[in-house]
Order: C-alpha cells, then sequence, then structure tokens
C-alpha cells in the first residue's frame, strides 16, 4: 500500500507470462486474480501462514543483481539472469516482489504437488462413500487433479479415534484429519478460545480439545466449514444429505443486526444448513452457530400456516377483508418489526400514512459479542429508520403504546411479528382494541388477535435487509413457504390498496423498489433493486448516523467509523 | 606417518584427574579470566574475533558463528536473546554431554562472552530432558557464578547484566532445530516455523532477535578470546578452524570422544589408529560420518573431484579428512560429529530400519512430507525386516524420501530423507536381495522380531 491508500501494482512473471499483482499479497493470491489455481489446504485467507500442508509448493526465482553494485546481472545473451530457488517455495507465505518469476506448473511444481498428495493420502482412510465432506472435499478435488490414481502404499493405514465429540455441535473422525491446524488457528485467532491443540507426533499426531475444556463457543461450526477435508462435522448435518444434492440460496442471518451473508442449503423445499458467504467487509467467511440453527422455526409446530378470522380459519381474500375493515376507522397504531424487510417496513409506512396511524417499534437487544452477534439482535432496525417507518431510535418495549392504550382511544392494532404481552402490554390494556397479526409464529397476541395473516420466514421470500454497517443487502428466497401463503409485502399492498378502494397492482420487488427509491429524505433514494450487488451496497446514513445505536465494536464494524465516514463527506455532496 | 594426537582445547581439563566440575576447581585452572577480559573490551570487537576466527557452528550446519552473529537485527530496539543449544540428540553425538556434564563453567563462561558479545539481554540453556543430571550440574554451576558476580546482574561490576535459565526440554529431537527450539521454550509444541519471516536473527525468542548456538560453539568462544583470532585461526585448515570433538561408536574396539584439529587425520585413521579398529575378524562395511542423518559411506567407495583450493582428490572413504569440506566433498556431511562405525556383520536394510524408525518415532508431524514419508519409510523397511520385502521396495523408498527431500518446513525433512536415499543408493545389492530371503521362521510375531536399538 503507498501512503495514499492505494494500492501499488507490480509486475511478476506467472507462469512465463508478465502480469500486475497489488503488492503485498502472497502467490496464491495472486495466482487467483490471473486465473491460475495453486491447490493448497492449510492456508486461509482469513487466518494466519501456518505453511504446514505444503501443497501450494510452486517454483520461484528472483532477477539476479550484482551484490556489490546493483546493477542486473545478465546472461551471455544480454538477458536478465534469474536466480531460481532450488527448492520449491510455499506459495501462502511467500509475498510477490517486483520481477518475481513464478511457475506454478514447472515439473518442479508439479512433481512437489503429487508428492504431497500421495502422502495426504497415505493414512487417509477411503470413507469418501459415508464422508459427509464428499463432494466438497479438497482431498477430493486435488486428487482428482494430482493423484496418482493408484496407492504404492501396501502397509497397514494408521487408526485413530472416528467420531470424538470435540464439543456439542462439533464431532471429529482423526484419522481424515489431514493436521492443516486451520481450525486451531481460528479457534485462537478469531473465536478467541484456544481450545484446540495436536496431542502426539508425527503421523500419530492428532486433533484433541485440551484437558478440561470443549469446542462450545459460538463459532465453532466454522471450524467445520474451514476443515478442507471430513475431519470435522456437524453433529446436526452428519449423515443427514448429500452434499452435491443441495440447493445454494444466498442469504443474510437474521439473527441480529451483523447481517452476516449466508449460504441457505435446501433440498426439494427442506433446509438441511445455513454456511457462511464471505462477505470481507461484513462477515470474512464466518457466521455464529445459533443462527445456523434458525432454519429449524421454518418446520415449528407452532408455525401459523393458515389465516384466520374471528378465530375461524378462512381465505386471504376473507382476511385481507376483514382486515381493510378494520383499519378503515381512525383510531389506529401499527407495531412494526425490525425483523421486517425493508420492502415491508416501506409499506408499513404507507399503510401508516394512509391511516393516519402511529407506528411503534420495540428493538431487541442483547450483548455483543464483538464478531457477529451484534447487540441489536434483529436484522433491520436501520431498515425502519431508512423507510421513515419510525423516526426515533426504539427502546426495548412498547410503553408508548401503553400510554395510547390507557387512554382508551384505539379501536385497531395492526402488529407485525411481536407478541405485545412480551413489550409491556398488558391484555387488560387491548380489551377493547382489535388486533390484526401479521406473522410467523403463534405467538401469545396471535392468540387473541381477531386476524390472522401468516407471513413467510426469511427462507421462504426474497427481500433486503440493512446491517449494522447500514449496508444494504439483498437476500432470496430458500424454500417455498407453506401452502397458500403469498409473500408479506404483496399482503401489505393488497391491503393498502384496498383501503383506497382500488384494486392492488401487480407488484414485484423491481416495482416495488421504483417507489422505495422516491423516497426523498431517505438513504435509499435512487436506488434501483437490480442494482443492489450481491455482496451489499454501503448506504450513507446522513443524519441516521447519530442515532444512539447500541452495537459496540467488533468485526469489520466500527461505530465510530459510520460517523465519521458521514461527517468528512463535503457538503457539496449530499443530495 | 604417524597419526596426530589429540589437540584438547575444549576438553583440555574434562577427563584429567581430580577436576571436578565446580567453580573453584574451574577458577584453579584459570577460569572466567577470559570473562574479565571480555567485560573490558567492547561487544563489537569481541564479535569481530569471533568472525576473524573463522568458527564454524558445531551443531550441524556448520554455518560461520561470527556470520550469524551479524544478521541480529539491533535496529528493532528489541532485547537480544542468546540460546545454547545444548538439545544433544542426534543418534550417534555425545560431545557437548561432556562439556555440560564434567566442564559447565566452561559453558557458562563461553556463554557469558558471547552474550556480553552480542549485548543479549537473557540467555537460556535449552538442554535436553535425558540430561537430567546435566541440567542440575548447570543449575548449581550458575548458581555459583551468580554468587561470584559472573553472571547475572552486574557481571564482574562492569554494569553488563545477563542471566542464564536452564530450561529442560520434553524428550523431543525436534528442540534440537533452532526454531523449534524456540517454539519449545516460549512453552509450545515445538513445530519448526517457516523461514521466511521467522529466522532466530530477527524473530526468534518471543518474537526477538535471537542467537542460537551448540555448546561446543559456546566454548570455543572463550578460546577464540584466549588464543586471538589469528592464533585460533592457525588450528586446523583454512575455512575449517580450531578443533572438533568426534564421537566414535558402533563397531570399532574403542569408541569415545576425541577431540582433534580440524582435517588432523583422516577417517581411516580415526577408525584404525585412534579406536583400535574394528572387531577381529571383521571388516569395515559403512560409515555414517556425522550423526545418523548423514549420508552413509559404503566402505569401497572411492571419491575424486577438485576442492575448493582447486587441489585434486581421490580418496577412498578411509582417506576422508576429518573436519567441515572433508566430508562434503565425498557427498556425506561432518555434521555433528557422531561416527557411526559398521562392520559387515551388520544387516544394512535393518540398520536403515533402525534409522528410519527414529525418525518416524521424533518427525514433530506439523508439515505433510515429512510427516507422512517419515512413518511410511518406516513401515516399509520394518516390513522388508520382517520377511515382507518385495523387489521394488527399494526404488519405491527412494521415491519416497526424494519427495520429502527440499520440501519440509525444517531441515528435519533432509535428515530424513538423505539415510534413506544413500543407503538404497549405495547398498541397493542388499535391499534386492531382502526380497529374496525366506521369511524368518517364526513370522506370526512379524515387525515385533525386528532388533530395534
Amino acid at each position: 500500500m503507498s501512503g495514499n491508500g492505494k494500492v501499488d501494482m507490480i509486475p511478476i512473471i506467472l507462469n512465463g507470462e508478465e502480469v500486475e499483482v497489488p503488492s503485498g499479497i502472497n502467490l496464491i493470491e495472486a495466482a487467483q486474480i490471473h486465473g491460475r489455481e495453486i491447490p493448497h489446504y492449510c492456508y486461509h485467507p482469513k487466518l494466519t501462514v501456518a505453511g504446514n500442508c505444503r501443497m501450494c509448493l510452486v517454483e520461484m526465482g528472483m532477477p539476479m543483481r550484482d551484490r556489490g553494485t546493483g546493477e542486473p546481472v545478465l546472461d551471455a545473451d544480454g538477458n536478465q539472469k534469474i536466480g531460481w530457488i532450488p527448492k520449491p517455495v510455499i506459495g501462502c507465505g511467500t509475498n510477490v516482489a517486483p520481477g518475481m518469476r513464478v511457475n506454478t506448473d514447472s515439473p518442479l511444481a508439479k512433481d512437489s504437488r503429487e508428492g504431497i498428495m500421495e502422502f495426504l493420502l497415505v493414512n487417509h482412510p477411503l470413507d469418501c462413500p459415508i464422508c459427509d465432506q464428499a463432494g466438497e472435499c479438497r482431498l477430493q478435488e486435488f486428487a482428482m487433479d494430482y493423484g496418482r490414481g493408484y496407492s504404492r502404499f501396501v502397509e497397514r493405514k494408521n487408526v485413530k479415534p472416528k467420531r470424538t465429540r470435540l464439543g456439542p455441535r462439533v464431532t471429529l473422525d482423526d484419522e481424515r484429519c489431514i493436521l492443516c491446524s486451520r481450525c486451531i488457528r481460528f479457534c485462537q485467532e478469531v473465536a478467541k478460545d484456544d481450545v484446540l491443540g495436536f496431542v502426539d507426533r508425527g503421523s500419530y499426531s492428532t486433533l484433541t480439545c485440551f484437558p478440561g475444556k470443549e469446542l462450545s463457543n459460538n463459532y465453532s461450526l466454522n471450524t467445520v466449514d474451514i476443515c478442507p477435508v471430513g475431519a470435522l462435522t456437524s453433529s446436526d448435518f452428519r449423515f443427514k444429505m448429500r452434499v452435491w444434492f443441495l440447493k445454494e440460496s444466498p442469504s443474510i442471518c437474521t439473527e441480529s443486526s451483523s447481517g452476516a451473508n449466508t449460504l441457505v442449503e435446501s433440498r426439494e423445499g427442506q433446509i438441511y444448513r445455513i454456511i457462511p458467504r464471505r462477505n470481507d467487509v461484513v462477515n470474512d467467511t464466518w457466521m455464529t452457530d445459533s443462527g445456523r440453527e434458525l432454519f429449524k422455526q421454518v418446520q415449528s409446530e407452532s408455525r401459523l400456516t393458515a389465516h384466520r378470522s374471528d378465530g375461524a380459519e378462512v381465505t386471504l381474500d376473507a382476511a385481507v377483508a376483514r382486515s381493510v375493515e378494520l383499519l378503515s376507522n381512525d383510531k389506529i397504531a401499527i407495531v412494526g418489526s425490525c425483523n421486517s424487510t425493508v420492502e415491508e417496513q416501506y409499506l408499513l409506512r404507507k399503510l401508516a400514512d394512509q391511516t393516519k396511524a402511529e407506528t411503534h417499534l420495540s428493538g431487541h437487544f442483547g450483548d455483543d459479542d464483538g464478531l457477529l452477534l451484534s447487540a441489536d439482535r434483529t436484522p433491520n432496525l436501520r431498515g425502519a429508520l431508512a423507510t421513515g417507518m419510525v423516526k426515533k431510535y426504539p427502546s426495548d418495549n412498547l410503553k408508548p403504546l401503553a400510554l395510547q392504550l390507557g387512554k382508551g382511544d384505539l379501536k385497531t392494532l395492526l402488529v407485525v411479528n411481536e407478541d405485545l404481552f412480551a413489550l409491556g402490554i398488558t391484555k387488560e390494556q387491548i380489551k377493547k382494541a382489535k388486533i390484526i397479526y401479521v406473522g410467523t409464529h403463534e405467538n401469545e397476541t396471535s392468540k387473541m388477535a381477531d386476524v390472522v395473516l401468516p407471513s413467510l420466514t426469511v427462507f421462504e421470500k426474497s427481500g433486503t435487509f440493512i446491517n449494522r454497517n447500514f449496508r444494504l443487502q439483498k437476500f432470496f428466497q430458500a424454500v417455498p413457504g407453506p401452502a397458500g401463503l403469498v409473500p408479506d409485502f404483496l399482503v401489505l399492498n393488497r391491503i393498502a390498496s384496498e383501503l383506497l378502494g382500488e384494486v392492488a397492482e401487480s407488484l414485484g420487488l423491481e416495482s416495488l423498489w421504483k417507489e422505495i427509491g422516491k423516497l426523498r429524505t431517505s438513504c435509499l433514494k435512487g436506488i434501483a433493486y437490480r442494482e443492489i450487488p450481491s455482496d451489499g451496497l454501503a448506504l450513507d446514513p446522513g443524519k441516521l448516523a447519530d442515532l444512539p445505536y447500541v452495537e459496540g465494536p467488533a468485526l469489520n464494524f466500527s461505530p465510530s467509523k459510520v460517523k465519521k465516514a458521514v461527517k468528512a463527506k463535503p457538503k457539496a455532496a449530499k443530495v | 606417518m604417524a597419526v596426530a594426537k589429540e589437540k584438547r582445547i575444549i576438553l583440555k581439563y574434562a577427563d584429567a584427574k581430580g577436576y571436578s566440575n565446580d567453580l573453584p576447581c574451574y577458577l584453579e585452572h584459570g577460569g572466567y579470566d577470559m570473562l574479565k577480559k571480555a567485560v573490558k573490551s567492547k561487544p563489537e570487537d569481541i564479535c569481530e574475533e569471533v568472525l576473524k576466527s573463522g568458527v564454524r557452528g558445531r551443531g550441524g550446519a556448520g554455518f560461520p558463528t561470527g556470520m550469524k552473529w551479524k544478521f541480529l537485527d539491533r535496529k528493532s530496539g528489541k532485547p537480544i536473546y542468546l540460546i545454547c543449544n545444548a538439545d544433544e540428540s542426534e543418534p550417534g553425538t555425545f560431545k557437548d554431554r561432556q562439556i555440560i556434564y564434567k566442564d559447565p563453567h566452561q559453558l557458562i563462561e563461553g556463554m557469558m562472552i558471547s552474550a556480553y558479545a552480542i549485548q543479549a539481554k537473557q540467555a537460556f540453556i535449552y538442554i535436553r530432558a535425558e540430561f537430567f543430571e546435566g541440567a542440575r550440574i548447570l543449575d548449581r554451576a550458575i548458581a555459583e557464578a551468580k554468587a561470584k558476580k559472573l553472571c547475572g546482574d552486574n557481571v564482574l561490576g562492569s554494569g553488563y547484566s545477563c542471566d542464564i535459565v536452564v530450561h529442560r526440554g520434553a524428550g523431543a529431537y525436534i528442540c534440537g532445530e533452532e526454531t523449534g527450539l524456540i517454539e519449545s521454550l516460549e512453552g509450545k509444541r515445538p513445530n519448526p516455523r517457516i523461514k521466511p519471516p521467522y529466522f532466530p536473527a530477527v524473530l526468534g525468542v518471543y518474537q526477538c532477535p535471537t542467537i542460537v548456538n551448540n555448546v561446543e560453539t559456546l566454548c570455543n568462544v572463550k578460546h577464540i578470546l584466549e588464543m586471538g583470532a589469528d592464533a585460533f585461526a592457525q588450528l586446523g585448515i583454512p575455512n575449517n578452524t580450531g578443533t572438533r570433538i568426534w564421537c566414535v561408536s558402533g563397531q570399532v574396539q574403542k569408541p569415545g570422544y576425541f577431540e582433534f584439529e580440524c582435517g588432523a587425520l583422516t577417517l581411516g585413521e580415526m577408525i584404525y589408529d585412534v579406536c583400535g579398529g574394528l572387531n577381529p575378524g571383521r571388516s569395515l562395511k559403512a560409515v555414517i560420518p556425522g550423526g545418523s542423518s548423514a549420508k552413509v559411506l559404503r566402505a569401497d567407495e572411492r571419491f575424486t573431484g577438485t576442492l575448493k583450493d582447486g587441489t585434486d582428490f581421490d580418496w577412498g572413504v578411509t582417506d576422508i579428512p576429518l573436519d567441515f569440506d572433508g566430508p562434503i566433498a565425498a557427498g556425506t556431511m561432518s555434521g555433528s560429529g557422531g561416527i557411526i562405525v559398521m562392520d559387515d556383520s551388520v544387516d544394512i536394510v535393518e540398520a536403515l530400519a533402525n534409522v528410519n524408525a527414529f525418525y518416524a518415532h521424533e518427525s514433530c508431524g506439523q508439515c505433510t512430507p515429512c510427516r507422512e514419508g517419515s512413518l511410511w519409510m518406516r513401515k516399509i523397511t520394518t516390513r522388508m525386516c520382517s520377511g515382507g520385502a518385495r523387489e521394488e521396495d527399494s526404488d519405491l523408498l527412494v521415491s519416497v524420501a526424494n519427495q520429502i527431500e527440499g520440501r519440509t518446513i525444517c531441515a528435519f525433512g533432509e535428515a530424513a530423507a538423505w539415510p534413506t536415499q544413500s543407503f538404497v543408493a549405495k547398498f541397493k545389492d542388499e535391499f534386492i536381495a531382502k526380497a529374496n530371503q525366506p521369511a524368518p521362521d517364526d513370522d506370526a510375531e512379524g515387525p515385533a522380531r525386528l532388533r530395534l536399538i
């Protein structure tokens, strides 16, 4: 990096071809930029370099210079002489330098790689037919590329424990472990929970937890993700599904405002696991264990699946009609949700504007863990502010609504995904009001509601959230919702239209965003849905930066930076 | 021509009658005079003397000590550490043990002079676990030295302070590798570090500049100061200065340790004259000249070529001069000075099986080639000795060894690969013959029958 924060580009000769690469990166990254794969196991872009698998060995040389004068040394033909390092070097531990020669497929590099591949396989069990990693296993992949195809190893393979419980969520098969130490480094460097280590020596080395410790931190399943082989397996996912059958849908973790990027993996409408999706400005390559469990709510017994009106199951049309009827009077309040998408929040705002309802919002807060579980335990509080659904930063209860109710002048309450009674409202207080409940699961409020509009979970719909960095991020439907349910934004749009006596236009996210993009004073102004990149869009929070957010500094997030970025902006640039 | 006499400098008093390893005895024999001289001179002058003396490291690699000290990163402002590598664990080597057990104060004096020369803030002696008595001796000696202000705070009133701490290993060969040693000293698993960036002279113990020297090397520093660099350089031959302690083991009549000027005698003279030759009726079959990781020499081999100084040579095994460069010219190395002699009663495959068992047992397991390769080679040679040899095993062994050499984090890879490469290359006939030998009588016991030393 040079002083002005720009990355210097330097020339290297990669496999005989002169290419430019950013300075300061290693050979694996440099080769990757130019479409050459240097196979590796122990190297991980988000962990320190261990250099122990030796799979990334390549041939490297530097232009020779005279030690005294510093002049380039030329050969008889006047060409630059290259000082080739006689031994292969590791791509992960070698950084690029100007004029460096790198051969990733020379005979020496290939021979080294094939040798390492053979070594890694000699004591590796032939478990592929029953191994969870099969299909996403680096060992399998590189064995296809660099393996011998037959074994020269006629001795007995080492025998090690096959199913060690490392913690509540991770099971270890020691025989499959190639001792790359990624999991150990992850626990030390990222999770800051140093519990893993090797015992014994040489090929008998065994991964284990330190005595009296277990791998139980809330990031333990990341070790399963980064395990290049099938040694660390998720106790939950183990033996459930072959990975090649799984469909991957990009999603966003709704556990907290950190907005970890994820992939939801499903087959035939059923979700089997959630894994992190790399985003270097949000979650790197990590996510919480608790966030991976969230898909289980989809199949929960308390899931709301049928529209209800006055206690009876009715059609969507009937439920909407009844809702419109209840919202047609003038004493209405709306309880919004930080779990709703930006689109839903926008439509709630629209509804509130139409009905002159007051909108209430409660936050859900916990403790920051400094990584990816932030103090704001909802995915989209900033969305509620950006859309203008609420103006003030919410507290953790609904006291203003209680006051309003106390005056006894509220006739209808539209509640989205919140349980009023968990937020400081008593049953006595709402005796006189009618409740329309929009939500995914049954709770005390939904049980008392006059109209219930069951809605879809984040896995069953598409939309956007704004995370703690004010990053607008898209997520996509992974599985179909319960039969007969339509996306919430369509239901809300229908109610809004029918309140005006109109027939709702058919609406998609694209067209809805055309409306949202017209919000004049919002940081969402001018954004088109299709232009939101898959890794999110950084918003300019403007005045919203100054609200009393609860999140503390964490991975890729610094509260003061968000504020500073706004203040540093020249006024002229503000729209 | 008469065989050169032993030239005992370092072991001058070690075996002398009445010489004990306590401080009064050492002082009586002129001990710590050189430290007194050292603290009155400039540190850089001592470094210069060491460089001029041409003394090379006695631990195995033979790297010039003065040069090593020059690589120290002095700009970082971090404290400098000196570590004495007393993890003498190369099979066939037992020289440092003599110094530690019999003349510990010589080591302490050498260390204090060296520490002063490089301006170390703290010194460590990393001693192998098996030398428990040695550790006790050193602890006592350091306490004695401290009481007399020869070590610790304000050494001899000079204002320079440096403490020596004895740190015991836990029984791992890899702790002799300097970065593995440093990791172990820091309380971790002794996994050697990757170089670059972790060169000890820049990022050593606690990520501070560190010098790691062998016991014998550090003792030499005292004698360099005593004799003066020029006189020291006169010992031995150019580029191979000073004396070396050779440890001879194996099938000779009088094994032991002998201190000679570098290049003063040949391997043959050492075996036949100094060590009394082989057992009656036996003939020489092979010699490992520098600890088990050095490449083996076959008795009837001949070596020809040109030395660095331009002279041509045509040597048999017994003609190889005992210094640093002679064994290198013969394609092997003097390593740690452990000469292992094998006569014609030795089954060469079994000998390699022993060596391989050692390296498979001692591989730290950090990097793939050494971890898997060393065990694979052990499994092959053990099988070969248990009646399961195949003709193709010799080629397989070499192929496995070739896949280790040059591809590991530390030099253990070479140490494990060289024996196999050289044993098979030089005794291929025996490896092939093994395949045609009938299986041992009682095959049921299999590998358990193999006699591994």
